[in-house]
């Protein structure tokens, strides 16, 4: 950069940081103006949000929110998203982070095998999955379960699981764990006194991925519940029927936890992907 | 335990998880879609491929695809360029640009919606600024165009994310030297670009297009919130066709379509994008 722009005269060099920051800022706001949009109307009284012309600032008032919370079999459907979400971050570490360490720490035969398995879970559209599984869960009295939901969504959420364990688990050196084995730990001491301490805020950024993945899914819930809705799963089966302020709240409780979840992970966004790339 | 068994028990777990969650299900899914009840069909292919509805749907699903994608990759670009040179408050800005990654996708229909629908914010910015009367209905069946354009923003606004933090994961692994030894050369910021960031980034522009053309074809809560019917989708289709029609066949032919439509545009992709053998970055 420095010899290109000590040839620039100084107000060209000062327009284009303009320009830049301009743009920045501007795409910031991209991102941000319509989530404002919908948190004014959220905090608007439902005579508010149907109203014309609208107001640019929220008025504060709750009324919106206490018809969506007392608006029938919402507060379930919200209640099924929980667990449902608790259930597939559990399943999704339970099963994934073990994945994780073996591929950081062994060489096998079989290995590439494994991870194609795992890259290949990415290059199909997952959802779809929930059409045939709707036929065996009613074989197997899992349909309209939290549960069996649970496992569809485990499938879109596991392979991430596994992903971003190896990658965390690949940071840290095998030494430490040797280092532990030669002070009379066993395998399995070691792990859980010198590996797990290290690696804990790392899986509980995982940990939360998976539960936003759960959270935000639309389809599957849609096509696997009936009576036990989860909040995305009735949100879209009224959305031909429902008034405005109601789909609005509804919407800025959907986004609430993904705010909160990017926040939470911020650190280790882009060590994961940057190494469950390749 | 012994350590020539142990790998095989760690990954024993997710390994049948997925055998019988996912490749099972596919199976199953074939099944379904080349059968009608009684022995090997294509009839559910030809009652969907023959409905009124599928080439319009395929048609959307295509055209917003094509015109969703190649911005995103643009816009991705030039936003993780545009972190890579940052000094001050990178990680507020990415912060802020990486909200949409969690959002999901019913919620971002929502989000437009609000500004869209006929009481919305655009018609009472635009009413504000004396451009209307009253509110205009910009999302009927007589505005197809505006229909066409909420959605593909809203598309654009919710997943650009996901290419963009890739990307910027990809551009992190390119070693600095290339572009001193460029900018020893003298040159410029464009070529640069061009010539070091672009063919570096080839197997991270691969997994952000894969991953992102995949979720294309499988829009459906956006085009829901916004559109409803008035924007057929194939995977509104298959939705409909299990759900309201409680016809599973034909739900499982469609999701077979999809499936086909999604591997052919990977390995296009893969192949297009693929790093030669022998070179290394």
């Amino acid at each position: 950069m420095s010899t290109a722009a000590t040839d620039m005269p100084g107000n060209t060099r000062k327009a284009g940081r303009y320009v830049y920051i301009a743009a920045v800022v501007l795409l910031c706001a991209w991102v941000i103006v319509p989530l404002y949009f919908l948190l004014i109307n959220t905090l608007s009284s439902p005579e508010a949000v149907n109203s014309f012309p609208k107001s640019f600032i929220p008025e504060f008032d709750l009324g919106s929110l206490s018809f969506f919370a007392n608006f029938a079999g919402m507060l379930t459907a919200l209640k099924n998203s929980i667990i449902v979400a608790g259930l597939t971050m559990i399943m999704s570490i339970a099963i994934g982070a073990p994945a994780g360490y073996a591929l950081s720490r062994f060489d096998f035969p079989g290995k590439e095998l494994f991870r194609m398995l795992i890259l290949l879970t990415r290059a199909f559209p997952l959802p779809l999955l929930a059409l045939p599984l709707a036929v065996m869960f009613i074989r197997t009295g899992l349909d309209d379960t939290a549960f069996g939901l649970a496992l569809v969504h485990t499938t879109l959420a596991v392979p991430f699981a596994v992903l971003i364990t190896f990658s965390l688990f690949s940071g840290i050196p095998i030494e430490l764990e040797e280092a532990a084995w030669t002070l009379g730990c066993t395998r399995l001491t070691a792990f859980t006194k010198v590996v797990l301490p290290l690696i804990l805020p790392g899986i509980t950024a995982s940990a939360i991925f998976a539960f936003v993945i759960s959270w935000n899914e639309v389809f599957a819930a849609a096509v696997l519940t009936i009576e036990n809705r989860t909040l995305t799963a009735f949100l879209l089966q009224n959305l031909d029927t429902s008034p405005l302020h109601l789909k609005f709240a509804g919407g800025f409780i959907l986004v609430v936890p993904a705010l909160i979840f990017i926040f939470a992970v911020r650190k280790y966004l882009f060590a994961m992907w940057g190494i469950a790339n390749r | 335990m012994n350590p020539r068994i142990l790998p095989y028990v760690l990954i024993l777990p997710v390994t049948l998880f997925l055998c019988l969650f996912f490749l099972y299900p596919f199976v199953l899914v074939s099944q379904q879609a080349f059968s009608t009840g009684s022995g090997f069909t294509l009839d559910n292919f030809k009652d969907v491929m023959s409905h009124w509805k599928f080439p319009i749907s395929l048609k959307n699903t295509l055209y917003l695809a094509a015109a969703v994608v190649p911005f995103q990759l643009a816009l991705a670009l030039l936003m993780a360029t545009m972190v890579s040179k940052m000094k001050k408050g990178r990680d507020l800005v990415l912060y802020v640009w990486t909200i949409p990654l969690g959002i999901s996708d019913l919620a971002a229909g929502i989000i437009w919606l609000a500004i869209f629908e006929q009481s919305g914010f655009l018609n009472s910015m635009m009413s504000g600024l004396g451009f209307i009367d009253r509110p205009m209905n910009l999302l009927s069946y007589q505005t197809p165009a505006l229909v066409f354009l909420a959605i593909a923003l809203a598309e654009i606004w919710r997943a650009t994310a996901i290419m963009l933090v890739i990307l910027v994961a990809g551009i992190g692994l390119i070693p600095k030297e290339y572009y001193e030894a460029a900018e020893v050369f003298g040159a410029s910021p464009w070529k640069r670009f061009t010539r070091i960031t672009l063919p570096l980034l080839r197997p991270s522009l691969s997994t952000a297009l894969v991953l992102r053309v995949i979720l294309a074809f499988e829009v459906f809560a956006v085009v829901q919130a916004l559109g409803g019917t008035l924007f057929p989708v194939l995977m509104g289709e298959t939705y409909k066709y299990q759900f309201e029609l409680l016809d599973g066949g034909s739900a499982a032919a469609i999701a077979l379509i999809i499936l086909l439509i999604s591997i052919a545009f990977t390995l296009l992709i893969l192949r297009a994008l693929r790093v030669p053998k022998g070179a290394t970055i």
